[in-house]
């Protein structure tokens, strides 16, 4: 496979106030790739994400993605940029106004990628049986599902417009066991079918060793590690070694 | 010393408070200027419009039908009261026809749906900033002024002439009651004083007012959500921002108009 960078982060900064998240964040994503950021929470993983969405624009520092400035893109442009997008948020954040299966089908509802009602909902069903859904949720009200269903459901909006690039933000949080290496199985699949550059983070170390080709550390607002997932045991990496083996001393500390 | 510190204190936070002022009536008026010219650019989204138009024009009927009623009907009486006074009782149904049309319709009409409206936008949209709705929208490609601000914005500005026109049939026909059953009006000549005495300018000057205080009811409840703080604080604070904010902009913009269209 040639190795082309997909997504490169340089020197990205970010402060909400006094409070300083990012302070140079260097990363760089290949094309067709897993990677997982690990990291204490409140480290700004989640910035991390929007800052490359656009959602949060950074201090300092530069994001290209396949080889744009995306910062500088308004408009059409970066709806085009967001076209390559799926992104599941931490919260899940689905329109509660929408039925289960609108939201699963948003971008094919309108826009450019509009499809006819019926084939809209179709394809929103197959999306919901892939995360482990009933056809019957389809016609629910986000509201009526439970923290987990609902988290599947965003992954399931998320995956639905086949994104060339997809951003998981802790996707198995709140699953139990069982449904989270579904959804571990899942992800791989999409990389490694749809042939998807992904970026997930998550906190569960059964969900890195199972979906992660690369593995990057983020603390104190820089990457202090990077690397293929085979190393995280052997590292001497502090950080990682402490956080990959959950100890409570060590270089970061329990309070933050 | 302590007497000069504190008038300084008082005069910072004096400058502190016209300076917030500014910046928000800046930031407004950006919001405002973004929206509004998203308005004739596509693409535009029919179903959402006809749900915000249901929603702020439909459902507000009985509360500005019953607002409309009882004004109508008290106004006939205080119109007796005072026409009493030089014994001009007859001119209630013109006065109050022209008290209806030209301010109270309008003004009333859009006040009450400011209460709902204005704070029931400003949650919907706010809740929607906080729980990351508002970031999902963006990364779906779709833009959420156009898609939340623009609905809400046309449906209000279309919706709340058309409530001010039914207000101003339903006040009329309360005074109606109240004149015929209580003040002792023949029933044809009331309806024919009224309608001799209307005249076309003054329901229009009436509908244009109320379609201003659709915007400014819409332009709030979207403005204060889309700003909305963090948390149920922060979107209680916009809830009640919304509410306060559309009823002032009312009042004054009320003036402002009806100086234009008396000069007019
Ligand atoms: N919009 C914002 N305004 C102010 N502060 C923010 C904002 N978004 C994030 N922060 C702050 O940035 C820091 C990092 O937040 P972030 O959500 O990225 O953490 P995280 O690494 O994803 O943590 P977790 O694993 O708990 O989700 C937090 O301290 C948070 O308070
Ligand atoms: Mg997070």
């Amino acid at each position: 496979m040639t190795e082309t960078a997909k997504i490169v982060l340089e020197g990205v900064a970010k402060s909400f106030g006094s409070k300083h998240v990012l302070r140079g964040v260097d990363l760089c994503v290949q094309q067709g790739q897993s990677t997982v950021i690990i990291g204490g929470s409140g480290t700004g993983k989640s910035v991390t994400l929007k800052c490359v969405l656009g959602l949060i624009s950074p201090d300092a520092g530069s994001i290209t993605v396949d080889g744009q400035d995306v910062s500088r893109l308004r408009g059409r442009a970066r709806e085009t940029m967001l076209d390559k997008f799926g992104m599941l948020f931490q919260g899940g954040a689905l329109f509660d106004s929408l039925l289960v299966w609108e939201n699963v089908a948003f971008r094919m509802l309108q826009g450019r990628r509009k499809l006819p009602r019926h084939d809209a909902r179709d394809l929103a069903i197959e999306k919901l049986r892939r995360v482990g859904l009933t056809p019957e949720t389809a016609d629910l009200y986000p509201a009526e599902l439970s923290g987990g269903m609902q988290k599947r459901v965003g992954l399931a909006r998320a995956i639905a417009a086949e994104p060339e690039i997809i951003f998981f933000d802790e996707p198995t949080t709140g699953l139990d066991p069982i449904m989270a290496d579904v959804i571990n199985e899942l992800i791989r699949e999409i990389v490694v079918e749809m042939g998807a550059t992904a970026m997930t983070i998550t906190h569960d170390m059964s969900s890195v060793r199972k979906i992660a080709d690369r593995v990057a550390m983020l603390h104190d607002g820089v990457i202090q590690w990077e690397g293929p997932v085979d190393d995280i045991d052997a590292t001497e990496n502090p950080y990682v070694h402490q956080f990959v083996n959950g100890l409570a001393e060590g270089p970061i500390e329990a309070i933050r | 010393m302590a007497i000069l510190s504190l008038i300084q204190g008082f005069l910072a936070s004096i400058g502190a408070a016209v300076l917030g002022l500014c910046q928000a009536a800046g930031h407004l008026t950006l919001f405002a200027g973004a929206s509004t010219s998203h308005i004739v650019r596509p693409p535009i989204y029919p179903v959402e419009l006809w749900r915000q138009f249901l929603r702020i024009g439909y459902f507000s009927l009985p509360v500005v039908g019953l607002t409309a009623l009882f004004t109508g009907a008290a106004l006939a009486l205080q119109i007796y009261i005072g026409g009493s006074r030089f014994n001009a009782e007859s001119v209630v149904p013109s006065i109050v026809a022209i008290g209806m049309t030209r301010e109270l319709g309008p003004v009333l009409g859009a006040l009450m749906v400011a209460g709902r409206v204005s704070a029931s936008i400003a949650a919907e949209i706010g809740t929607m900033r906080v729980t990351e709705q508002i970031d999902a929208l963006t990364t779906l490609s779709t833009n959420p002024l156009k898609y939340l601000v623009v609905p809400r914005l046309v449906a209000a500005t279309i919706a709340l002439p058309m409530l001010a026109f039914l207000g101003d049939i339903i006040g009329i026909m309360g005074a109606f009651l109240v004149g015929v059953g209580r003040l002792g009006f023949n029933e044809a000549t009331y309806i024919q004083i009224t309608w001799d005495f209307l005249e076309f300018g003054d329901v229009t000057s009436g509908l244009i007012k109320a379609a201003v205080f659709g915007f400014i009811i819409a332009m709030m409840g979207c403005y204060h959500g889309y700003n909305s703080g963090r948390g149920a604080q922060g979107v209680g604070r916009a809830t009640t921002n919304a509410v306060v904010s559309a009823s002032v902009l009312i009042f004054a913009s009320n003036y402002v108009l009806t100086e234009i269209l008396f000069a007019a």
